[in-house]
């Protein structure tokens, strides 16, 4: 378990000081895999590189299965360093080492044997799935060759915990899922816990079973992915949501008066959202045969998150006054959050 | 073919034992002086690098007494430079002349400019790397083993060869006044006795020793890039 007490990092003096962390408090349990999500500046690279104490905090406790990482001597620290992974946006490879030498970088002076250590780089570049790469050198290697070599690399020590810093920022979004993937493989077969810095949405709906979001140095929004992402409270939380779905797009669609956006009298734009975990039923087609209604689905954006869908509907409803509004106070009687976001209506602004 | 020679540098061909020996005492002054400010230089520079700001080892005294001692050293030309060192020399060498009396204001000429040139080849070295191998454990020490020195070798060899060839044109100047090797063969047999084909030796032999002094730095930059 990573527990962080009210840390603090400034950078800078005066009137200048940056508070790049600002009590910042989170628990992560062993075996999690936490993504902290931020816009660039928001302070996380400075939050993960404090779990390692690669940056010292100015106030505060880490501590990592009970142990006071803020308290340990240099020398503790570097041993308890070697049980923390960590992996990079840019990799961080030594250029003049070959894919092997990189991997047993970090068992040097660790008493194994050459034999032993041959053995645990073979074994780690299997689980990497990189076996015929040993003898190349990384400027021979693809970005996710790359990523997957700092991978085995920080797994040599048997680590509990894997800090990933913008592990996946510097790939394209294929690589990015095969790394995600090859990530969620190593939480599950190694039960090491991962702590994942994010500015990329799609991330952390990827791996992340709890998630906190950063901003200007603190956590303002944290919890399971499920409930923050359905129940945001934070507009900067909507922000990122918004970044990997397009029923935001409607709005701007209204706003610029594109054709999609032009009604027939009676007929609403409205924006449906799931938001709680048992919306599983065929509501949008009972909606319809139930209280005669046409409903067209302009976009549509649902995804499975933990199990359970999350994401919602744009679209045009139209028929009968009464049977319109009786139509949306049956979604949200089914717990479906509605906003009508153009009315064709306004002649009698009494219905609105 | 000699009789060629001959007419070709009649001169150089009649003091042939003097222009080995001086070849030679060239050869021991750059090999001296090189080797000693390469050591020196190693430490130097990696001493700037890990002291000044930012650094794994930041220390702001030493890094700024280190940093004006090369400023103050490498603004002093060389020539003078050797008449300033006359008593030091005879103090640590036993005599002002000759290759051992050149070896140390060859040094002190050497190891500011190699100190400058490790300092710029560790500073290539990614910084990510040093924060990889903290994240890793490493101490400050085994960074300075398995990653600086161990990933700038290219630029190190690039730095070095640069240093020699540098060097081999100063031990040509600490010969014309008095510390032997080619310099003083083309000033003392060339110039002095308007000699012009021993002039044309010396150079030639020059030309070849700088050229085989970059041959060799090529080949480690190349063996060390991948």
């Amino acid at each position: 378990m990573i527990e962080l007490k009210h840390l603090c990092r400034d950078f800078g003096e005066g009137k200048l000081t940056i508070h790049a962390v600002n009590d910042v408090s989170l628990t992560i349990e062993s075996g999690d895999v936490f993504g902290v999500i931020g816009f660039s500046g928001a302070g996380k690279s400075t939050l993960v590189r404090c779990i390692n104490l690669l940056e010292r905090p100015d106030s505060g406790t880490v501590l990592i299965d009970d142990v006071e990482m803020t308290a340990l001597k240099s020398g503790e620290l570097r041993e308890a360093r070697k049980k923390i992974g960590m992996i990079f946006q840019h990799f961080n490879l030594m250029p003049s080492r070959t894919v092997a030498e990189n991997i047993a970088y970090p068992l040097k002076g660790s008493g194994l044997s050459r034999q032993e250590r041959d053995e645990k780089v073979r074994e780690l570049l299997k689980l990497v799935e990189l076996e015929e790469k040993e003898k190349a050198y990384p400027s021979q290697l693809s970005g996710g060759q790359k990523q997957r070599v700092a991978i085995a690399r920080a797994l040599a020590n048997d680590p509990k915990v894997l800090l990933c810093d913008e592990a996946t920022s510097a790939l394209d979004p294929q690589t990015t899922k095969q790394i995600l993937k090859l990530l969620k493989t190593l939480n599950e077969k190694l039960g090491i816990t991962i702590v994942l810095i994010t500015h990329e949405m799609a991330v952390v709906k990827e791996i992340c079973s709890h998630v906190a979001v950063m901003d200007h140095g603190s956590v303002v929004e944290q919890g399971d992915v499920y409930s923050v992402f359905a129940n945001p409270k934070m507009q900067i939380t909507r922000n990122f949501i918004r970044t990997t779905s397009n029923l935001h797009k409607m709005e701007e669609l209204i706003e610029e008066g594109a054709r999609i956006a032009d009604l027939q009298p009676g007929e609403l734009i409205i924006r449906l959202s799931y938001v709680e975990r048992n919306v599983a039923e065929a509501v949008i087609s009972q909606v319809s045969r139930r209280y005669n209604v046409d409903i067209n689905i302009l976009f549509a954006n649902v995804e499975i998150l933990q199990g359970s869908q999350l994401g919602g509907t744009v679209a045009i409803i139209s028929g009968e006054r009464a049977d319109v509004t009786k139509a949306i106070e049956y979604f949200i009687e089914k717990n479906v959050e509605v906003e009508v976001l153009k009315d064709g209506r306004v002649s009698d602004p009494a219905d609105a | 073919m000699e009789e060629f020679l001959i007419r070709l540098m009649p001169n150089a061909m009649k003091d042939l034992n003097i222009l080995g020996k001086s070849i030679i005492e060239t050869l021991q002054m750059t090999a001296w002086a090189g080797i000693i400010s390469f050591v020196l230089g190693m430490v130097f520079g990696t001493a700037l690098v890990v002291t000044r700001p930012g650094g794994i080892m930041q220390n702001r005294v030493i890094y700024q007494i280190l940093d004006k001692i090369i400023n103050i050293l490498r603004s002093i030309p060389f020539i003078i430079l050797l008449f300033c060192l006359l008593p030091l020399t005879r103090l640590i060498s036993g005599t002002a002349i000759g290759v051992r009396g050149a070896i140390v204001p060859l040094v002190f000429g050497t190891t500011p400019f190699f100190s400058r040139q490790i300092e710029a080849a560790l500073s290539g070295v990614d910084e990510g790397l040093i924060e990889a191998a903290q994240s890793m454990g490493n101490s400050s020490w085994e960074i300075v083993f398995r990653i600086y020195w161990r990933e700038s070798i290219a630029a190190i060899a690039r730095g070095t060869s640069i240093t020699l060839i540098n060097l081999v044109g100063l031990t040509a100047m600490a010969g014309a006044v008095g510390a032997g090797g080619l310099g003083n063969f083309a000033y003392i047999y060339g110039q002095q006795r308007n000699h012009m084909d021993d002039i044309y030796v010396t150079v030639v032999i020059l030309v070849v020793l700088v050229m085989l002094i970059q041959l060799a730095g090529n080949l480690i930059v190349k063996h060390n890039t991948h």
